[in-house]
């Protein structure tokens, strides 16, 4: 299981927490993610066998979401 | 194309106010259709990022203000009031940007933390060059420079050099410590004056400030009862207003009226009231050496009114120091030298603070040790510069054969009555001195105690391992109301849990591990954290990072005021919403003042919350 912490840009609207926590979990490997909306980053715990940080950082994004950091842990 | 869309969404905003005021002018030119033509345009641009966030939530199953927003101005466009539709579409935007603009505001406290984070640390080779590396880089062991204004990179240890440190980022206080050989560094902190060469001993995420950083992170993320029970109801309400507002229309068959009913009551406010408080709150405290973790913790301790307080460590400095070295025969300074030489060789804690204070009076180089030895539980005997010195208590007074005068008793008793530790001191056979040992009450605790009791606080109890005469001694000094002493650490959790049994809401504050049990039994759980030891971070509700007790009562003020302020915000929203629903009811609110009025809620939550970034008690 690895996790994976994305610094977003600021987030503002309390509704993309639940789009992007949302997004993350529908993805196919994703176990959890979190957003934290004031800190503006989005934890997630992955299978690295089925899905890669820049697969995560491109779901993030394609909701239209700057993402900052990618940082694997 | 989203991420372009979001990303020029001030711009977005911008175009739509030129086509609006366009297209008014037009309108008032007596050209209306070109007009409204522009007011068309306006509401369909401005329409785009709104549109894409309501369809991603409903993706989600979510329902959301966008979306309220959304069909209100589709209504708009429908019976034909582009004035409204448009302006309603721009305002909605413009307060969204103001309200990122000032929601970063109210973070900035930890935006500040994080920007303090080092970048880059100056490695020392094998040859002695130095090169720039990221902070990031760095590995365990090796050998940093820090040069005067630098930053520490990382957690370690002093090898060489000395120098004085701003400790604030991790401790929240800006007086510079001294910084020496063996000396702890912490990364995030900066080099005042001086020289220091350090070795990593902890690198990247697992650094104190690192996890200081982190912990406030997710506490301005854990919610209070209040926020939860706010989301539900935004849960409920959202898609409530969207039910009565079709009953509103299926009565009145007013379409203007029912989407203005929409508007009106999107619950912007309500949301975001609470959190704000709480973010810019726990930001302040950050700031001032309290980690306070979450709303919830918040909430709590705005309503303890029993304090429980460990001795050793919380109230005191927890480290023994001499109070008094009283002189019955023979010179200070050389009794001190005698004294502390042989007490170089205990390696009791008392032993160590007796030659810590005799270090400052006498130069040990003069003084030879021929032969030591320590009694277990008695105290040490030796031989130094040919006298036989011998320092202990009563017992090992008695069991040497040396007489301790009348005088000498009565002084000894009247310094233990004060709570101190006291040892005898014989050189060849006569009692010389009589050294008074104590751990020194902390410097702000009395202040900060008293600042608390006006603060709310009704009863003070001290728990303690200590003996009784010690406990007595620092209970009356601080005018603590209850003290228990003697105590072991599962017999704190029985005091705790009887006072909470009593109705009385706890807050219980420690050093960390053998407190660890009653901290995590009362209501809210206090531990000081200085250096950050993870069990005492991870176990508490809050972590005092200078081990001030002045920290402590700023957080007890700060807690009052953050709820205070919550509450003024679910108040500001509550009243708006309610003036714009009877203004609705009464004619004269419109589509466009409906949500300039919300718009100016939300701003007005956000400001109030503003406040307490700058909150002092």
């Amino acid at each position: 299981m690895n996790k994976v912490i994305m610094q977003l840009e600021t987030l503002s609207c309390p509704t993309c927490i639940k789009k992007i926590e949302g997004a993350l979990l529908k993805t196919e490997g994703v176990e959890s993610a979190k957003l934290m909306f004031n800190a503006s980053k989005a934890k997630a715990e992955y299978d690295p066998d089925k899905v890669t940080a820049a697969e995560l950082k491109s779901v993030v994004e394609k909701l239209g979401y700057e993402v900052l950091k990618v940082k694997e842990a | 194309m989203i991420r372009f869309i979001f990303k020029n969404e001030s711009k977005i905003t911008l175009i739509a106010f030129m086509l609006i005021a366009s297209g008014l002018i037009l309108r008032f030119s007596e050209l209306t259709s070109a007009g409204n033509i522009a007011l068309i345009a306006a509401t369909i641009i401005a329409m785009v990022p709104i549109g894409i966030k309501a369809y991603q939530a409903i993706i989600m199953k979510l329902f959301s203000i966008e979306m309220l927003v959304s069909i209100a101005v589709i209504g708009a466009l429908l019976i034909g009031e582009y004035v409204e539709s448009s302006v309603v579409t721009f305002l909605f935007l413009f307060g969204g940007y103001l309200e990122a603009r000032t929601l970063e505001k109210t973070r900035s406290s930890i935006k500040e933390l994080t920007d303090m984070a080092p970048q880059e640390a100056s490695l020392i080779l094998e040859d002695g060059s130095r090169t720039i590396i990221d902070a990031d880089d760095v590995e365990i062991g090796d050998r940093i420079a820090v040069l005067p204004g630098g930053m520490i990179p990382v957690d370690g240890k002093v090898l060489s050099g000395d120098a004085e440190v701003n400790e604030a980022a991790v401790s929240g206080e800006s007086v510079p410590v001294l910084k020496m050989n063996g000396s702890r560094v912490f990364s995030g902190t900066i080099l005042d004056s001086g020289y220091l060469e350090i070795e990593a001993e902890k690198v990247g995420d697992d650094t104190t400030f690192s996890k200081i950083i982190e912990l406030v992170e997710e506490a301005q993320d854990t919610k209070s009862n209040a926020e939860r029970f706010l989301d539900r109801f935004a849960q409920y309400y959202t898609p409530g207003v969207l039910v009565l507002s079709i009953i509103v229309w299926a009565i009145t068959r007013d379409l203007h009226l029912a989407i203005t009913f929409l508007v009106i009551a999107c619950p912007g406010a309500l949301v975001i009231g609470a959190p704000v408080s709480n973010v810019a709150g726990i930001g302040n405290g950050a700031k001032n050496g309290s980690l306070i973790k979450g709303g919830e913790v918040i909430e709590k301790l705005s309503k303890v009114d029993t304090l429980v307080f460990d001795k050793t460590g919380t109230l005191t400095k927890g480290r023994p120091e001499v109070t008094d070295f009283k002189v019955f025969t023979g010179e200070k300074m050389e009794l001190a030298g005698l004294i502390g030489k042989l007490e170089t060789a205990s390696e009791h804690h008392l032993g160590r603070a007796v030659t810590e204070y005799a270090e400052k009076i006498a130069d040990f180089r003069a003084y030879t040790m021929n032969s030591t030895k320590g009694v277990k539980g008695r105290g040490i005997e030796g031989e130094i510069n040919n006298h036989t010195i011998i320092a202990g208590n009563r017992k090992m007074m008695i069991e040497n054969g040396i007489e301790i005068s009348e005088s000498i008793e009565a002084y000894a008793l009247e310094r233990e009555k004060k709570g101190n530790t006291a040892i005898f001191a014989a050189v060849d056979s006569e009692v010389s001195a009589v050294i008074s040992i104590a751990d020194k009450i902390r410097d702000d605790a009395e202040e900060a105690l008293k600042t608390m009791r006006n603060n709310g606080i009704k009863h003070i109890v001290m728990l303690t391992g200590d003996n009784r005469h010690t406990a007595a001694a620092v209970a009356e000094e601080l005018g603590i109301d209850e003290v228990h002493a003697e105590l072991l650490p599962e017999d704190k959790v029985t005091h705790v849990k009887r006072l909470k049994a009593k109705g009385r809401m706890i807050s219980m504050a420690g050093d960390g591990i053998n407190d660890a049990p009653a901290i995590a039994t009362a209501d809210v759980g206090l531990a000081m954290g200085k250096g950050g030891t993870d069990i005492s971070m991870e176990t508490a509700d809050i972590v005092l990072m200078a081990d001030r007790l002045s920290q402590y009562a700023h957080a007890l003020s700060l807690a009052k005021g953050t709820m205070r302020n919550m509450k003024q915000n679910i108040i500001i929203a509550l009243v708006t919403v309610v003036i714009l629903l009877v203004g609705v009811l009464m004619g004269g609110v419109n589509l466009a003042i409906g949500m300039f009025a919300h718009e100016a809620s939300v701003l007005i939550v956000i400001l109030n919350a503003m406040r307490l970034i700058k909150f002092k008690p």
